[in-house]
């Protein structure tokens, strides 16, 4: 388990996204409307798309492929489709937005 | 000054009085502080859908007719589960059983009926209901999941009903009927035993000509004796026999009472300032014991107490409607022969259907149908009407053939008066739906029924509601209704209607005030509504990136590896060498593994990545081709007379002066255009949205061709001679296109669904064109290039890059 400074709160737009590779892995970062920063694989389990470019409803976001919805908070899959996408940890430290990704 | 607002109270929460009392609100929504006393538990809610609810075809929350919001919404004082028990008519004051009084200037009474029971013995036991209110529909509910057999006595309109509701529980039902044939008071012999022989194949069962005499049983019933002797087990008896008016509290307070409570033409009781309405009233000897009549005197009522003129409530002809899936039963008027009455009947048993018109003095009093009743609304109105139909009776009986609404002979609508009521389930008249659509704008039924209420009970006012849209909106009226995603159950014209209504200025706050069941929408809605937006408030909007789909977002097409492909504008399709250089440089120096041209003539530069993009814009320094979005693609051209033999115009020039025009234009969906500089039409201008193609002298301008998908030719939308109107015609169209189309409706579906004509029509006049074209103007006028904004503004710009090198801590 390491815990990684991977920027600023103000580096990710509302309801936007930001991506970034740690080794092998790409992992997508999400700010919700509600605040809170959310990180998963940047994989859709389907065909491999790119979840950063899906488009953020709530906590969801959907592929930009074929419109397959992932739960943030859990990496779940939403029916009628399933699977899962692994999740990492994220903190925000609100006096300085910075953003730590424990992986 | 304030005026102080004069006291009006409502005993009875059920359809008559708060149904006067919208209508109160509509005409003079600040006259009254309002209070409402109801027994049920419930706010008000359409009882007639009560069949609907046994029978599974609505849940409870479906039948509200208006929610505790709406009471709040008018500021009115709703007492659920309050009995009134007095009226002290001296000091003007209501007692109710939980000890609340309250003071009145104004008393509406809209007490309803009561079931009337059989005086016979054993009624208290337990399972002998009646089927009149929520409670009993549930008791009917949770009898069916324990017991099997059950007993409707009554086989008129509400006894089938209930039947039917307990057969589709999954119960054993028989109808008791003391007559020797069902619904004897609405139907002849010949239709009540075709409906007899329907109902049977349903599965129900038929006691006839049987007198009930005792319900058997110790504490709850086991069993009905009749008067022959006969004995009926049972586990459940559903009284239907008949509804009598709950007069008591009238009685007790000292105001004159027969049957109901006796009212004049203005629903006034005997007593000053106490009114009468629905059921619990009587007038002119008649109480009703059917909705339409109810709503009638609910509009005399609040016109009454608005102080708007009336002519007063001159009783009803009432009409009747079985609500029993798979049974179509109608019947109207006066439908019996008496003397000095001819009856026209038809009878065909092979299809099941039966009609029945009666007629006097060549008018048509009275009206059966069986087996098809899509004639029903409007035989009944003739008959309200008594117009004279001599010489069309035979028609009238074999059908009215389709369209006939919209015929000079359908005429009838349109002189019918304005407040003839048209639903009766709801009381909606021809003057409501007739503003829904005029004022309104609304151009589908699905709609009238959102905005009105109209046919969206039972249904069977459709027809009339259709012809009155045929009446009103023409060409306009489509037949197409359903919500624009999962979110909500609004359709596309009533979210923009309301948007522009309630001046609605963000995705958030539309999603918010029209109720979206998902609070951040979908990838369906969100696009669309930041579209709709965007085109009706093209100054103040400010497009929502975020809601725009990931093309459209980076302004690039997203491939299935996550790479993108770059597409630079080139307008008309003639570049240049030094071009052509500038583009080959830019894909060597970015390794950009495939170079293609489109399909309209483009050249695409495929597998980019993402954050290689901007760069690649800023040293290509040319327009975003749009290639990705629902805008302008391109303008696809022949060489035209520039050096083709054969051109007659500048096809060339043409193609891009109109893309120089239209680039950037946010639209429902893409649109590609062509112009092909003679008639052999080699740019294939007739499967594009906008085609132009020369002629000696002029130009053809075609409209809604599609190669995709469902290939389409281009419908002509005319002929013109200048370069400047083609500019005209095209701004014109595209614009109507943008103001009218579903988001993401192409122009050749938006065309099939509203029709050539209807589109011709609104680029008739040249004034309207002229206000197209300046609306269109203005929104070209607010856009920039997405590319160059992106190279120069580094808070788009860092979205295309990852987020800094993590470090560890």
């Amino acid at each position: 388990m390491t815990k990684l400074l991977i920027g600023n709160l103000n580096e990710v737009d509302i309801k936007g996204s930001r991506k970034l590779r740690v080794g092998d892995t790409e992992i997508a970062l999400f700010r919700l409307s509600s605040g809170e920063v959310l990180a998963v694989e940047n994989k859709c389990p389907h065909k491999g798309g790119l979840l950063s470019e899906g488009m953020v409803c709530g906590s969801k976001v959907h592929c930009p492929l074929h419109d397959w919805r992932i739960e943030l908070h859990t990496g779940e899959v939403q029916a009628p489709d399933t699977g899962h996408v692994t999740t990492y940890e994220v903190e925000v430290d609100h006096a300085t937005g910075s953003l730590y990704l424990t992986i | 000054m304030t005026v102080k607002r004069k006291k009006l109270i409502v005993v009875g929460n059920g359809m008559a009085g708060v149904r006067a009392i919208e209508h109160l609100l509509k005409l003079a929504p600040e006259a009254y502080e309002i209070t409402i006393f109801g027994t049920e538990p419930y706010p008000n809610y359409n009882r007639i859908m009560l069949s609907s609810v046994l029978a599974g075809g609505a849940s409870l929350d479906e039948i509200v007719i208006n929610d505790l919001e709406w009471y709040r919404s008018f500021n009115i004082t709703l007492y659920t589960g309050h009995t009134v028990t007095s009226i002290n008519t001296a000091a003007r004051t209501v007692n109710t059983d939980k000890g609340v009084t309250a003071a009145y200037d104004e008393l509406i009474l809209a007490t309803g009926s009561n079931p009337f029971m059989l005086p016979i013995p054993g009624t208290e036991k337990e399972g002998v209901i009646a089927f009149r209110d929520i409670k009993d529909t549930q008791i009917m509910q949770d009898v069916s999941q324990k017991y099997r057999k059950a007993l409707v006595i009554g086989g008129g309109l509400l006894g089938l009903e209930a039947a039917r509701g307990l057969l589709h529980l999954g119960m054993d039902v028989s109808v008791v009927h003391i007559h020797e044939y069902i619904m004897e008071r609405q139907l002849d012999e010949a239709a009540s035993r075709m409906l007899r022989g329907e109902l049977e194949a349903q599965g129900m069962k038929f006691l006839l000509k049987k007198q009930s005499e005792a319900i058997l049983g110790k504490k709850r019933v086991k069993g009905l004796l009749f008067a022959d002797g006969e004995m009926a087990e049972t586990d459940l008896i559903v009284m239907a026999v008949g509804i009598k008016p709950n007069v008591e509290l009238a009685r007790s307070s000292g105001i004159e009472v027969n049957r109901g409570i006796v009212v004049n033409d203005y629903m006034e009781t005997s007593l000053p300032g106490i009114y009468a309405v629905g059921e619990c009233a009587e007038h002119r000897g008649i109480a009703y014991g059917l909705v339409a009549p109810l709503y009638e005197q609910g509009a005399v009522l609040a016109k009454r107490l608005a102080g708007a003129p009336t002519e007063g409530y001159a009783g009803s002809v009432t009409s009747t409607k079985l609500k029993v899936s798979g049974v179509d039963v109608f019947s109207a008027g006066q439908y019996n022969e008496q003397p000095g009455t001819k009856a026209l009947r038809f009878q065909d048993e092979t299809e099941g259907i039966y009609k029945k018109l009666v007629i006097q003095d060549d008018k048509l009093i009275g009206a059966v149908l069986f087996g098809d009743t899509n004639d029903g609304a409007q035989l009944f109105s003739m008959i309200k009407k008594g117009e004279n139909i001599k010489g069309r009776e035979k028609e009238l009986l074999l059908g009215l053939e389709a369209g006939a609404l919209a015929s000079p002979k359908g005429n009838r609508l349109e002189g019918m008066p304005g407040d003839e009521i048209i639903c009766g389930c709801n009381g909606v008249t021809k003057g409501t739906i007739a503003e829904a659509i005029t004022a309104g704008g609304c151009t589908s039924v699905g709609q009238i029924k959102a905005c009105t209420k109209a046919s969206a009970s039972c249904g069977g006012c459709k027809p009339l509601v259709e012809g009155l849209l045929q009446l009103y909106a023409g060409e306009a009226a489509v037949t197409v209704k359903e919500g624009i995603c999962g979110c909500t159950t609004l359709g596309r014209d009533e979210i923009v209607a309301e948007i522009k209504r309630m001046k609605l200025t963000t995705v958030k706050e539309v999603m918010h005030v029209l109720s979206w069941s998902n609070e951040e929408g979908c990838p369906k809605c969100r696009p669309s509504l930041n579209y709709y937006l965007g085109m009706l408030w093209p100054e103040e909007y400010v497009d929502e990136n975020e809601s725009r789909y990931t093309n459209e977002r980076y302004h690039a097409n997203i491939q299935k590896d996550g790479t993108y492909s770059v597409v630079p504008r080139i307008y008309g399709g003639v570049t240049s060498p030094a071009e052509l250089i500038k583009i080959a440089e830019v894909a060597v120096k970015y390794d950009v593994p495939l170079v293609k041209f489109t399909g309209g003539q483009r050249l695409d530069l495929l597998g980019v990545k993402k954050e290689d993009l901007p760069k690649m814009w800023e040293e290509l320094d040319m327009p975003s081709g749009h290639a990705y979005g629902k805008t302008l693609r391109t303008v696809k051209t022949c060489v035209g007379s520039t050096f083709c033999r054969f051109g007659t115009q500048d096809a060339l020039g043409m193609g891009i002066r109109l893309e120089k025009a239209f680039e950037r234009l946010n639209a429902p969906g893409k649109v590609k255009l062509a112009v092909s500089g003679c008639p052999r039409n080699c740019a294939e201008a007739t499967i594009k949205d906008f085609g132009v193609v020369a002629i000696d002298g002029g130009w053809e301008l075609h409209v809604g061709g599609n190669g995709g998908v469902h290939v389409r030719a281009t419908d002509l939308l005319c002929v013109v001679k200048t370069d400047d109107e083609v500019l005209e015609w095209a701004s014109a169209f595209l614009q109507y296109y943008r103001e009218q189309a579903g988001w993401n409706e192409r122009t050749a579906q938006w065309i099939e669904r509203v029709g050539l004509d209807s589109i011709k029509q609104a680029l008739e006049s040249p004034e309207e064109r002229a206000a197209l074209v300046e609306r269109i103007q203005k929104t070209l006028s607010l856009t920039t290039d997405p590319w160059k904004q992106i190279v120069n503004t580094p808070e788009l710009r860092k979205n295309f890059e990852a987020i800094s090198l993590p470090e560890t801590v």
